[in-house]
């Protein structure tokens, strides 16, 4: 338990950081690359909660093809890669305090409801085979709908971008 | 390990992220700033999932990757598409339908 303390400790710091590089930094590329750190923090996070398949899923689709769409967004966008002045909007100190006011509530919400409730210490690691099982079981039906989704976003994409 | 820990590292990704939302007129900034919004709720997800003993967060946590993977590839056609049309990707400056 102690190892998986300091282990979570170190990826929460390193991902809070590197997501406050993404939303400060100047230069878009620099920014998709701390967000590559974050969604790879994140996949850690899963993995000390015991979701190997989620895990492996966020690593392969998150950090392999959609951090490959957001560089590829930023080339077919951009006349130039490097840092630019004008990435931020003009009242963005606006932003600070309605972020400041959203954790305080959640994070009192969060004290009176968990206090210190502590994980389960003795949790086994949930198989592919179990979310396999639940999702062409009970949730069959969201997963075709989300096979639709993916098909319209597919299409959408295509039609979108084509050049007429 | 607490649930609170897991908890309060979501929601001050959360935060960050909704304040990127706000800060940045970049549209491909913006869409970055969701993804962190997004993950944040998967933590949330994972971590009860973990806590109640059930694999029903795991298909939801599923579910919301695949649905960003969709929304970031219809998102980027849309700023290209602005691009294109506009020579230009910051949303303040797209005012056509203000009244």
């Amino acid at each position: 338990m102690i190892a998986q303390n300091i282990g979570f400790w170190i990826i929460a710091v390193l991902m809070v950081v590197s997501a406050l590089r993404v939303v400060t930094t100047n230069n878009v590329v620099h920014a998709a690359l701390w967000l590559v750190v974050v969604l790879a923090g994140a996949a850690g996070q899963y993995i000390l909660l015991a979701a190997e398949f989620v895990a492996i899923t966020q690593v392969l689709v998150y950090i392999g093809a959609v951090m490959v769409l957001f560089l590829f967004g930023t080339m077919l966008t951009r006349a130039r890669i490097g840092a630019e002045s004008d990435l931020n909007n003009s009242y963005k100190k606006l932003g600070i305090p309605v972020a400041l006011v959203m954790l305080v509530a959640m994070g009192l919400a969060l004290t009176r409801s968990f206090g210190d409730e502590k994980l389960p210490e003795s949790a086994k690691v949930v198989s592919t085979q179990e979310v396999s099982d639940q999702i062409f079981g009970p949730y069959l039906l969201p997963f075709w709908a989300l096979s639709f989704v993916l098909l319209a976003a597919v299409v959408g994409a295509i039609v979108l971008a084509r050049k007429d | 390990m607490f649930v609170n820990q897991f908890l309060f590292l979501a929601a001050v990704l959360f935060c960050i992220g909704v304040y990127g939302v706000i800060a940045r007129k970049n549209a491909v900034l913006m869409l970055m700033s969701i993804e962190l919004i997004l993950n944040s709720v998967n933590i949330n997800l994972l971590t009860f999932a973990m806590r109640n003993g059930s694999t029903d967060g795991h298909v939801f946590a599923l579910y919301i990757i695949a649905v960003a993977a969709a929304e970031v590839g219809v998102g980027l056609g849309l700023v290209l598409l602005v691009y294109r049309n506009k020579k230009t990707i910051s949303v303040d400056e797209l005012s056509e339908m203000r009244g």
